[in-house]
């Protein structure tokens, strides 16, 4: 990531202490993750010492401190997500794209991640890419959904 | 400064006020026990030990007296069979990560802690903050954090910073009540430095692994 860009984040919330979460969640979504550079940049210009850096960013599970992908695929395993064939989903998913969930692929294109629940139970089994919904998924159109994103 | 009156295990004593009850009670020699309170440090409540009985206007509560104010005609009483067994459990979850910690022991004979009532986690850190706070606080090195949280939370030394401090201040060695401490040091040094090894002397609690 651009340090110069780093810096016009930080003067956007003028270098203060108290928007250091929302400086980093801000780093975060336009970055996808936290490289060490910028956690450093943040800690010198805010003057917050990189050990509370730390704490906050492993504490919120908002922040990754490791690659993340452009596209975050989420697959639901909620229970009603589960029994409406939830698992055969995600294998197909794991198939096209590479990776287990928790992964991110080597072009840096997908991280795969699986959820809890979705909020959309009657939509089941749910597949959500950078926070659109896709409902009703069968293992035969997770291509279909996948081959979507660049 | 006010001053309040106030009953610790049936004394009358007087306080001022903005005093916590723990400093209160140790002011005429009543020993409460903790583990992550430090007088040059911010109360931090972490470990719960020194969890005591107030009551208040006819009703009783259990509070941290590390944190806990005093006030005009509280009645504290320090050791009760509720406040005991509340001890006993706490030390036992906390023998359960560091078995061999000497104050662990200690404690857990005066109120009759068990080593094996809960399954051994052996991360040999109870995470009392002593270290993390004694060097954000006192120290302003900000050398070690805790990162992640919950059950997979831990202390971290920040090797760029501790490569550069820690080596002739060291202070935070002897507060660590499970020596787990200087063994994350060593681990950290091993990581980054080119410094001869540190001579690890008298660490007790933590085994080869």
């Amino acid at each position: 990531m651009d340090i110069k860009r780093v810096d016009e984040i930080i003067d956007k919330y003028n270098a203060e202490e108290g928007a250091l979460i929302q400086i980093l969640l801000q780093l975060q979504s336009e970055n996808h993750w936290l490289p060490k550079e910028v956690l450093a940049r943040v800690s010198e210009r805010l003057n917050v010492p990189m050990s509370r850096i730390q704490h906050i960013t492993t504490f919120y599970k908002a922040f990754s401190l490791v690659p993340k992908g452009r596209h975050q695929v989420r697959v639901c395993m909620g229970t009603a997500c589960h029994v409406r064939g939830a698992p055969r989903v995600l294998d197909r998913l794991e198939d096209i794209v590479g990776i287990r969930p928790g992964e991110t692929d080597m072009d840096l294109k997908f991280s795969l991640e699986t959820v809890n629940c979705l909020g959309c139970c009657a939509l089941g089994p749910v597949v959500e890419v950078d926070g659109k919904t896709y409902g009703r998924v069968s293992p035969s159109q997770v291509d279909v959904v996948i081959n979507q994103y660049e | 400064m006010k001053e309040i009156t106030l009953q610790i295990d049936g004394k009358e004593i007087r306080a001022r006020d903005g005093m916590t009850v723990l400093e209160a009670a140790s002011k005429v020699g009543i020993q409460i026990p903790t583990l992550c309170y430090h007088e040059a440090l911010e109360p931090y409540g972490g470990c719960r030990l020194c969890t005591v009985e107030v009551e208040e206007r006819g009703r009783t509560n259990l509070v941290a007296s590390c944190l806990y104010p005093v006030a005009e005609g509280l009645i504290v009483r320090t050791r009760t069979p509720k406040v005991d067994k509340l001890r006993k459990t706490i030390l036992e979850l906390l023998l359960a990560h560091a078995p061999d910690s000497p104050i662990l022991e200690e404690y857990a004979k005066e109120y009759g802690a068990k080593k094996d009532r809960f399954e051994k986690h052996p991360s040999f850190c109870i995470l009392c903050g002593l270290c993390v706070r004694y060097c954000a606080e006192v120290k302003k090195a900000n050398a070690l954090s805790f990162i992640s949280r919950g059950t997979s939370r831990e202390i971290n030394f920040i090797p760029e910073i501790s490569s550069k401090v820690c080596w002739d201040c060291k202070e935070c060695f002897p507060l660590c009540p499970t020596s787990y401490l200087q063994a994350a040091y060593v681990l950290t040094q091993g990581l980054y430095s080119q410094e001869p090894p540190f001579e690890v002397k008298g660490l007790k609690g933590v085994t080869a692994c």
